[in-house]
Formats: C-alpha cells, structure tokens, sequence
C-alpha cells in the first residue's frame, strides 16, 4: 500500500496528468460533477456526483459513423478516434460496481466496440467512502463502501491518501506515482473501514433486503396488482434511468447535417411512451407496463441472464432525484413484503 | 410550518369520501424520509390515516394528474390545492384540459414549500425532519439535528410567491391570503441588463447540464399535449438527445415558446430539474414581456381569461416594438 | 453465434432488382457493390437495413441461404423506414448489418419431420426462407403442406412463385385462401385459422405460423384442437429493435431479447414469458 499526505495530492494529480487525462469530481454550485483535472481544480468529497460515472464508457450521446450520400451511392465513415488512455479518479464502491453490471451487456458477444475500447483505456481509481448518507443502500447488493474495487483503491483520512492496487493496470499506475507516494502499512485504512462499516450498519436503509427478487421470478412478480399504484403519479420522464448508473437502454438515431448524415447514439429510457413503439403496434400501451419494465429489469430479468447480479447499486440518485419521490427502494419495499422494518 | 395542521386535510378528506361527494383523492404520500413525498390516489379512510402527509414537503402541483384523473370512473376525485397551484387548475380548465365537474377542489393555505436541497447545502445527511414554529429540525446521521429557520430553506418560487389567493376551488380550509408583491422578476431584470455575450454565457452554462430527461415538460401542466412534438417520429425535431450544442438550446427555449401566455409560473419545471437549471427564468421572462409590451397579465387568475398573445387587440405592440427593445438590451 | 465484429457498423448493398408483390409489399434483391451477398445466414434470421437519414429497422431475411447469389428481403409498407425503401429504384445503395437472432432449428428440431407452415399477410415472408429451404433439401424433410391466406388475391406474397414452383414440388401440398370472395379466384374463400381446421392436419408434423397476431392466436388454438403439443409450434416474433444484439434494451420480452434469443420461438417457449408483445 501506498500513501501521500493531502496537502500534496496536487502532485499526484500533476504526475497522473503528465501521461493520462485525468477525471475526477469537483465541485460546482449544482453539485459535484466529474471534470479534466487540471492545476486548481480539487477532488470533491461530494459522495456522488449527479450524473454517474457510466458516462465515459457509455457517453449521453456518440457519433457511431458518418454516410456520405451522392446520388445512389452511400459511404460509410468510421468517424472513431478515441485511443487516449485515461484516469478515473475518486469513483464510488456503487459506482465501480455499475461498470461490470454495464460490462455484462456491452461485453456480452458480440462486444460493443466503442464501450470496449473506452474500457480498455479506462483506469478506474476508486474512493472508499466514509460518510453513507440515508439514500445510501449498496449493502442491499452485497457492496462494501468502505472497500470498493476498481484498479486502484484510495482511502481518504484525515490527513492522508492511500492507496492500493488491485489490477495490473492499477499497479502500472501506482508504479508510475512512486516518486510522489511513499510505502506504508494498512493499519490506518483497517481503522477507517471498521467506523464505515459501523456507520453503515446504522443507515435507515441498512436492512433493506433484495431476497424477494431475484433470478427466474419473472411469474411472481409480473401480475402483481401493486404496479398500478406504485407507478400510479410517474410523469414517464427519464430522470431515474438517465441518472441511474447501470441503466444501459439506448437509441440510435440519424442526423442530417446538411452535409452528410451523422448516425448517433443516445440515452433512452424505457420510462418514455415511444420507447417500445412500432409502425405495427405498442407492447407497453400505458407507464404501468413501462414503469414495471424498468424495475422487472433491475430485479428479475437482469439477474435473470447474469447469474443472480442485480442490476442496482444502491447508489441512491434515484432517491434523490425523481421528480415525484417514487423510486427502486419503495418498489421493493412493497413488492418484496417484510424487507425492513 | 404549514398554519394548517395535516388533521384537518384528512378529516376533510374522510368526510368528503363518506359523504359521497367524492370517490377518491389525490394527495401527498409519506416517503421514506419526511421529505421524499409522493403524489397518490388515496381510495379509503383508512389509506388517507396510515400515509397522507401534509407537510412542507407538499410542493407537488396536482392540477395536470386531473387531466388523467378526471378520466377514471364516474366519480369525483377530491384534490388539494395550494394557491399556486389554483392557478395551472383555472388554466387547464380554460384549456378544457379537464371536467370541472369531476373534480371537488379544496384550497389549502400554504406558507411556501422547503426546498431540500437547501437542507442538503446544510449537511449531507437527513435522516427525518419536524417542523418547529419557525423552524425546520433536521435529524442527520452524523452532525445532530440542526434547527435551520424554515425561511432560509424555502424554494425559490416559494421565496418570491405569486400569491397566497386561491384563484379556484370549491371549498377553502382556514384563511384566504393575498395576490402578493414579489420579486420574482429580479433575477430577470438582472439577465436583461447583461450584454448577450454574458446572456448567452448565462444560458449556455445553464442548459449545457441538462440531460434531455424531459421531467421539466412531463411535469408542466402548460404542457398537455397528447403527442409532444418531441416524441413524435413524424417530427423534424424528434430527438431524445441533442447532436449538437444548438440543439440542447433549442429544446427549453421551444418549449418556452410554446408555453408562453399560458405558463402561470407555478415553478414545476425549476424544481423538479435533476440538474438544477433555473428554467422558470425562460418562462418568467416572457411573462415579463408580455406585463411590459401587453399590460399587466397573470395566467390562470382569471377563468376563461385570453392571454394577450393570443387575443389580438387594435393598440396591441407592433412586433417591431420588440426589436427595438432588442436593439436597447444590445 | 453472431461473429461480427463491428455489430453497429453496415456494410453497403446495392439493390438491384424490385419486385412488386402486392399493393404494399415489395421484395427487394440486396447484394454488395462487388456483387456477392453480404453475409451467410439460416432460415428465420434477420438483417437491419438502413438508408442513412431515414432510419434504421429490422427485416426478416426472406430468401434462402441456399441461395448463393444474392440475399432477398419481402417489405410491407407501413412506417418511415419501409416507405423510403418503397420509393427506391433500382441501384440505389442502402445499409445492410447482420445476421441476428437464432434461427428456425432446420437441421436438428426439424429434420426427418413432415413440415406444416401457415402463414398470413406478409408474414409469408420469414416462412419463404425455410420453405425454400426445405425444398432445397427435400430428402431431409417429409411431406410438406403449405396454409396460406391473405386479405384479397392481390395480397398474396410471392404468388408467382408459390404457383410456378413450390406447387409443383412433389410431395408439397400448397392450400391458398383469401378473405373474401372475388370473381377471379376460383380457390377456397376463409380465413386462415378457419381453414387449417377443415384441412384437418394429422399432428405428426412440425407447425410454424407467422402473421397478424389474430391470426396467430385462432391457428394456435385450432392446432392445439387438432392435438398438437406446443412443443411441434413455432412462431417467429418481432418488436421494435435498434440494435439487433440484445443490447438496447427495448425488444425484451421478459429476461428474453427477440432480437438475440429470438426471433424464433417454439410456443412452450411463449408460454414461460410475462403476456407483453
């Protein structure tokens, strides 16, 4: 393990950012976001950021290809040129987790290309946290948030650093940072661990418990009549999905420039009305059908096809976001029967 | 914090349901955590005991659920109105967006909602909250329970209400207030005065947050059209994401347009944005204009009322009037 | 099984020949510029066709793998897409990527067996792939019957083909049926499940439908009176897709995607998954 004092993780920053694009959470007046690092800007404390970190490997909106049109004739152009490497700084355990949760499909054969390059790119520097709040549930999903994973692993003390690696690509990094970090033991982090641990233990949503749910429940829950009333004042906007760190749906969409056409790729939600419509017809014909979709996928279907993996992090965004405070946790508390409590 | 206590909703609401005069009611639904409320439909007694809240966390404006509420069944729905929001109720009934007989309105005092992410800014942790007088008691995980006045921590549309008169309703609990005198076109006249380089620095940093989640439209009750414009792949302008920066622009600033005259300034859109963009600056500033360049107009205030936009009058403002202006604010 | 290495990215093919089957369908022969086809595929695949700026959609591959020249797609008219592929003429280049989804089991589930497709409409065209494969290798499969009905004579897909070639076939059995009378056809008059009944089909075959879902349902119904087990019916499904790997999102059905663990299903297989298609 390694460690540097905080009044000179400037220096960290710096040394990272000779060789790699460095990202991490700062601060702004609308909440913490991630950024380029550059000299001046500082690393958030800031639990989590609004939009997650899912970003960099499935951005909001791509540039898939360009087609020159003349005539009859069609060119396609592979418009790729993302080969940098890069550095992500200061991702929570949650988070951390919705990258495999986001592997599992982009990686599913056959791989999609531009997630799996930006992958490949990609060093995931993690940050234990120390202070979960009330939105917090990632225990509910078997995940420590006082010993994330990732490449490297940081815990944050009072007055220090450290840091651990936990891949070849985290020690390539940290090997790289030996100038600036010096060895130390894990006493401090064990110490550290064991308060969050205590802290998280007495979390409002400590003992929500996602047993109900789960692989192969599809019969169990589909009917069930509480779909109508959970779903009952849902505006069918996609702030939960668009927030959501392991949501993954998307559209693809062509653009006429004018001058050519440019095919993208965006967000979308399964919440939207038109998400599911055809010339032909509508197989979710109103925001009941769509809003079951959302949460049958999160924690049925998808466990359903990866083995028993929940697709939520009990990040908490939705919690905090949604427009009518209708959300994961209180679906799975009425669904789900004696969860807390 | 609210003057009206939540007993005297729910007994309302009991009696109304037991009286017949109406089969259900949209009310405010007790979360996990005092201030994570849900709009619902409460069909009982017994529901209305176990999970009405009337709370400072009320600020969602029922009036667009009538549209799709009035529609279930033959019975009335009892809703609860604030006074801003009896002004999207008259506007949608203008619209003849929904049955007016179907509906039992009852107006509730309000004394302004609490934002809270404002408690937020205070500490990171709420676990619960009680209201004190003038004070919001917030209970956290790791700084003790702080006594933050609750004036400090309302939302913005509460700091500069419109008005404490309700404009609509069948039956009114405790004491009408006032139409009152707000600041709200403050931070309008403020982007006015900057040049457009500094206005079009204001925006672009503004709306470059948003993430296209349409929660700002889906929650406007100016916004009722069955088949929005930007869901319809008919349209040129169908997009769930922007290709361009322009376009990310394009999307709040249409949608301003087309909500202009009838846009009551209910504050929905501001505080539901996930990303915290001030969008009722856009809306406001077209109510500015058309106070300014019309005469005074509030929309919903009156039933049945024309916006002046789309009421043509002989000394209405020639459109060049507004260019002029333009040329001044240059 | 999809070996593609790029999933989102077509490659460009050229259509060089339209045919007009009925008032609203079209079949289009889409081969690259260099004049092979674009790729390999079994019966029951499909393939996204796109013309940039229009949109992409999903389209069952009609023509056989057996053929070796060309690959062939049967279009009805009825959204953006398909309206623009309508209005094409010949040469005009448009976008093709595939194959996706799993195919009818041709050489395991169906060899050896007597074979009974029934179809409605447009939904001729994914049967036309197997048929032609099975007449391709007419030893592997037993006898062949052929149901198949459409609104009006002029609605039926492929007639040309069906009369000059399949009905020729020895040991293939071709019953046509429209809707409603018209004085030029001299054939049965009946609606599709209706008339699978009269024909009576002993149940030791393998049954594929595809049509409306009206049509769906009745045929099911009246196989299932004739004694069929839904383990003998299969179907072919479709919903809106975008990416054809199972990975936007929008084509589940249950834990299932069409597009990737369809779009062939056998109704047992229907019968485990939620009612939302």
């Amino acid at each position: 393990m390694r460690k540097i004092s905080l009044d000179k993780l400037n220096q960290l920053f710096s040394k990272i950012a000779e060789t790699q694009t460095l990202y991490m959470p700062v601060d702004t007046k609308t909440g913490a976001r991630y950024e380029k690092w550059e000299e001046g800007k500082e690393l958030s404390d800031a639990l989590n950021t609004v939009r997650s970190a899912k970003d960099f490997f499935f951005p909001q909106t791509e540039n898939l290809m360009d087609f020159k049109m003349e005539g009859k004739n069609i060119e396609i152009i592979d418009t790729r040129n993302e080969a940098e490497d890069f550095v992500i700084f200061g991702v929570r355990a949650c988070d951390v987790k919705s990258f495999e949760i986001l592997d599992r499909v982009f990686l599913a054969d056959p791989a999609d290309s531009y997630y799996e390059n930006r992958r490949n790119h990609g060093t995931i520097v993690s940050m234990a946290c120390t202070r979960p709040v009330e939105t917090c549930f990632c225990q509910t999903f078997d995940i420590d948030a006082a010993s994330p994973e990732g490449d490297v692993v940081c815990h944050k003390t009072d007055d220090a650093l450290y840091l651990e690696a936990k891949s070849d690509k985290g020690e390539a990094l940290l090997n790289s940072l030996n100038d600036v970090t010096e060895d130390t033991d894990g006493s401090a982090v064990d110490e550290q661990v064991k308060t969050v641990h205590e802290r998280m233990s007495r979390l409002p949503l400590a003992s929500l418990s996602a047993d109900a749910f789960g692989a192969d429940k599809t019969k169990e829950f589909f009917d069930r009549p509480e779909w109508a009333e959970l779903s009952q004042s849902c505006l069918g906007c996609g702030t939960c999905t668009f927030v959501c760190p392991t949501c993954q749906c998307y559209d693809i969409k062509d653009f006429n420039t004018g001058h050519g056409v440019k095919r993208f790729r965006c967000w979308d939600s399964c919440m939207y009305s038109n998400f599911t419509k055809m010339s032909a017809g509508q197989p979710r014909l109103t925001q009941v059908e769509r809003f079951r979709q959302r949460f049958m996928h999160k924690l049925v279907y998808y466990p359903t096809n990866n083995d028993g993996l929940f697709s939520c992090v009990g990040c908490g965004r939705c919690l905090s976001k949604c427009p009518i405070q209708m959300n994961i946790v209180k679906v799975m508390k009425k669904l789900g029967g004696k969860s807390n409590d | 914090m609210q003057e009206i206590k939540r007993e005297i909703l729910i007994n309302k609401a009991k009696d109304l349901l037991a009286d017949g005069t109406v089969d259900r009611v949209l009310g405010w639904k007790a979360g996990e955590f005092d201030y994570d409320v849900t709009p619902a439909v409460f069909n009982s007694a017994d529901e209305i005991e176990g999970d009405f809240v009337w709370n400072g966390f009320c600020g969602a404006n029922f009036s667009k659920y009538l549209v799709k509420e009035t529609l279930k069944g033959d019975g009335k729905v009892l809703v609860f109105l604030k006074p801003c929001d009896t002004y999207s109720f008259n506007q949608l009934l203008t619209e003849h967006r929904f049955d007016r007989e179907k509906v039992y309105a009852v107006g509730v005092p309000c004394n302004g909602m609490v934002d809270v992410n404002k408690i937020k800014e205070e500490t990171d942790s709420v676990v619960s909250i009680d209201f004190d007088g003038g004070n919001t008691v917030v209970h956290t995980l790791y700084d003790g329970d702080l006594s933050l006045p609750t004036e400090k921590l309302l939302s913005e549309r509460c700091v500069n209400c419109k008005s404490k008169k309700h404009v609509a309703y069948d039956e009114l609990l405790g004491e009408d207030g006032e139409v009152c005198d707000s600041g709200r076109f403050d931070e309008v006249a403020r982007l006015e005065k900057m040049t457009p380089d500094e206005r079009f620095e204001f925006w672009q940093n503004e709306l470059s947050r948003c993430i296209r989640c349409n929660a700002c439209r889906d929650v406007c009750p100016a916004c009722t059209c069955e088949k929005c414009v930007f869901d319809n792949p008919e349209s040129p302008v169908e997009n769930k994401a922007p290709a361009n920066s322009f376009e990310e622009k394009m999307f709040h600033i249409i949608r301003a347009f087309h909500v202009v005259g009838r846009c009551t300034d209910c504050g929905e859109c501001s505080r539901v944005c996930p990303q915290h963009i001030p969008l009722h600056l856009l809306n406001r500033k077209f109510i500015k204009d058309i106070d300014e360049l019309y005469g005074e107009y509030q929309a919903g205030s009156v039933l049945g009322n024309r916006a002046p936009i789309v009421d043509y009058k002989l000394d209405d403002a020639e459109p060049s009037e507004a260019v002029e202006r333009g040329d001044e604010n240059a | 099984m999809i070996d593609i290495k790029e999933p989102l990215i077509p490659v460009v093919g050229v259509v060089t020949d339209i045919r007009i089957d009925t008032p609203d369908v079209k079949t289009f022969r889409v081969v690259t510029p260099d004049g092979k086809k674009a790729f390999e595929h079994m019966p029951g695949q499909c393939a996204m066709l796109s013309i940039p700026g229009v949109g992409e959609a999903m389209f069952s591959i009609t023509s056989s793998p057996t053929n070796t020249e060309f690959m062939e797609f049967s279009i009805k008219k009825c959204g953006c897409v398909t309206q623009w592929l309508h209005s094409m003429e010949v040469g005009q280049q448009i976008t093709i990527r595939g194959p996706y989804g799993h195919p009818f089991p041709v050489d395991t589930e169906f060899a050896g067996h007597d074979m009974l497709f029934i179809a409605g409409g447009i939904g001729l065209a994914p049967l036309r792939s197997v048929i032609n494969y099975c007449r391709h290798y007419r030893d592997r499969y037993g006898k062949i019957d052929i149901v198949y009905g459409s609104r009006s004579m002029q609605d039926l897909v492929d007639y040309k083909e069906i009369i000059d070639e399949w009905s020729k076939d020895a040991g293939v059995n071709v019953h046509l049926t429209i809707d409603r009378e018209q004085p030029e056809w001299d054939g049965h008059v009946g609606f599709v499940p209706n008339y699978v009944k009269e024909l009576g089909f002993s149940t030791d075959k393998i049954a594929i439908l595809c049509g409306p879902p009206i049509m769906i349902k009745f045929t099911l119904a009246g196989l299932l009176e004739l004694g069929f087990d839904k383990t003998q019916v299969y179907t072919t499904m479709e919903l809106r897709m975008k990416c054809g790997i199972g990975k936007c999102g929008r084509c589940n059905i249950g834990s299932k995607y069409v597009c990737k663990d369809g779009p062939v299903f056998r109704f047992d297989e229907i019968d485990e998954l939620p009612d939302e298609y």
